[in-house]
């Protein structure tokens, strides 16, 4: 598992590129090469269903984020309680870390993960549903419900960016407003 | 990736070769996506990856010609309809269960294992979601991509 | 050990999230974030030496990795997208508004 090792080094570095980088399309940029270190990384875990997934969707969020830093305005202020604000923070983090470490004792260890549920499904998976790929049997026959809550939410988001995005309602009266953005 | 923000403000869509190349692959994408949706049950892929690929596709479209034709394509109002649709289908579906005894049974023959068709419901619920995926990140994109153009023309 | 690289994956963003002014960066930590927890979900659901849940017509089944938090980190990532856009969709309004990313500029409430 040495890969994976290089893999997430890879991305720690690049995560923290992206963060402390004052430019900003480098910056969004530093996050695309972190999302798809997670893509290669769901591969060698041989999860291709997610690796698929993931990559898409890292496309959609770079275009989404470069459209958001189309805006230039960038500032960097560091007035302030500079200081204690960073000395906080480096407390928090280190106690979170600390706990952390105390936490993943109680994980299984890597490479050995408890079968209790999945046990069931890989043993009864292709006998109860005839789909050969475990997962798409997992969330829709055994898990739907999992699902359903899923399209709920996604439903529920859509609706969100639709409202805050439109402009009727916010425009004063003298304004036109546009018939083809409800 | 970068081909996005190297977009001219003034006019619609982008150079020759971009839209040249554009041409030649959204179809692929297109058919790639539908691929991945129909052989959800049987390969990696599914409804969530497959009407993400969709999405993309058209979204593809938009970037490289401009909103006009992709919008002529793949209206405001067919995106709304095809996520109810795909929500719908898929309770319709979830419903159907009751037939037999409860929620979300798969009440299809299973048919022979590794075949297209076959799984009962598996593949019908992949169709629901992807249409319910791919419809509701086209409309959150076309969203997001209004405001530009109305803030241009203030 | 893999855990903890993973985790500190997590502290980053949250170093992001906590630390940052600028509202772009705060939603690149908030992405950053995401990442750590699927890859953790992952992680703790592999198998040593196991093949993917991908059953093929002449194999017997010997060793397979765990199906069940892939099967919930596949909502997630789309869930995931969803709000992303939805965060996105506010920090332009905000920007809208006041002009600004600057989290410390954004004190009062406009209409």
């Amino acid at each position: 598992m040495l890969e994976l090792y290089i893999l997430l080094s890879f991305m720690i570095i690049g995560a923290v590129i992206a963060l402390e980088i004052k430019d900003m399309i480098s910056s969004v940029i530093a996050v695309g090469a972190v999302g798809l270190g997670v893509s290669i990384a769901f591969l060698i875990l041989k999860a291709p269903d997610l690796a698929i997934t993931q990559l898409v969707v890292e496309i959609l969020i770079l275009i989404i984020l470069i459209r958001l830093t189309l805006k230039r305005d960038l500032p960097f202020s560091t007035s302030g309680r500079w200081l204690l604000n960073t000395v906080v923070t480096f407390i928090f983090i280190a106690v979170f870390l600390g706990v952390a470490y105390f936490a993943i004792k109680d994980l299984p260890e890597f490479g050995s993960p408890i079968l209790r549920v999945a046990g069931t499904y890989i043993a009864e998976g292709l006998k109860k549903t005839g789909a050969a790929n475990l997962v798409a049997s997992v969330i829709l026959d055994f898990r739907a419900y999992d699902t359903l809550g899923e399209a709920t939410v996604l439903f529920t988001a859509v609706i969100g960016v639709i409202t805050i995005m439109r402009k009727i309602g916010r425009k004063k009266i003298d304004e036109v407003v546009n018939e083809e953005d409800e | 990736m970068k081909k996005t923000s190297k977009r001219g403000p003034r006019e619609p869509g982008m150079t020759l070769i971009v839209k040249t190349i554009t041409r030649l692959t959204v179809g692929l994408i297109f058919l790639y996506g539908v691929y991945i949706v129909v052989h959800g049950h049987l390969t990696p892929g599914g409804g969530f990856a497959g009407g993400l690929i969709i999405a993309l596709s058209f979204i593809h479209l938009m970037l490289a010609f401009g909103k006009d034709l992709a919008l002529k394509k793949f209206s405001k109002a067919a995106a709304s309809i095809f996520e109810s649709l795909g929500g719908i289908l898929f309770l319709t579906i979830a419903l159907l269960g009751f037939t037999g005894g409860y929620f979300f049974l798969n009440f299809i023959r299973k048919g022979r294992p590794f075949d297209l068709f076959s799984a009962g419901i598996i593949p019908l619920c992949n169709i629901a979601i992807s249409l319910k995926v791919g419809a509701g990140l086209f409309a959150i994109f076309i969203a997001l991509v209004f405001l530009q153009i109305l803030k241009k023309e203030e | 050990m893999i855990y903890f690289l993973c985790m500190v994956l997590f502290a980053i963003g949250l170093y992001g999230v906590l630390r940052k002014r600028n509202l772009i960066k705060i939603i690149i930590g908030l992405i950053i974030i995401e990442y750590a927890t699927h890859l953790l979900f992952i992680l703790v659901g592999y198998r040593k030496g196991g093949r993917s849940p991908i059953l093929a017509p002449d194999q017997e089944i010997l060793k397979i990795v765990d199906p069940l938090p892939q099967a919930l980190i596949l909502t997630a990532i789309v869930i995931g997208l969803a709000v992303t856009a939805l965060i996105v969709a506010i920090a332009m309004r905000v920007y809208d508004r006041y002009g600004t990313f600057d989290i410390t500029k954004i004190r009062r409430l406009k209409g």
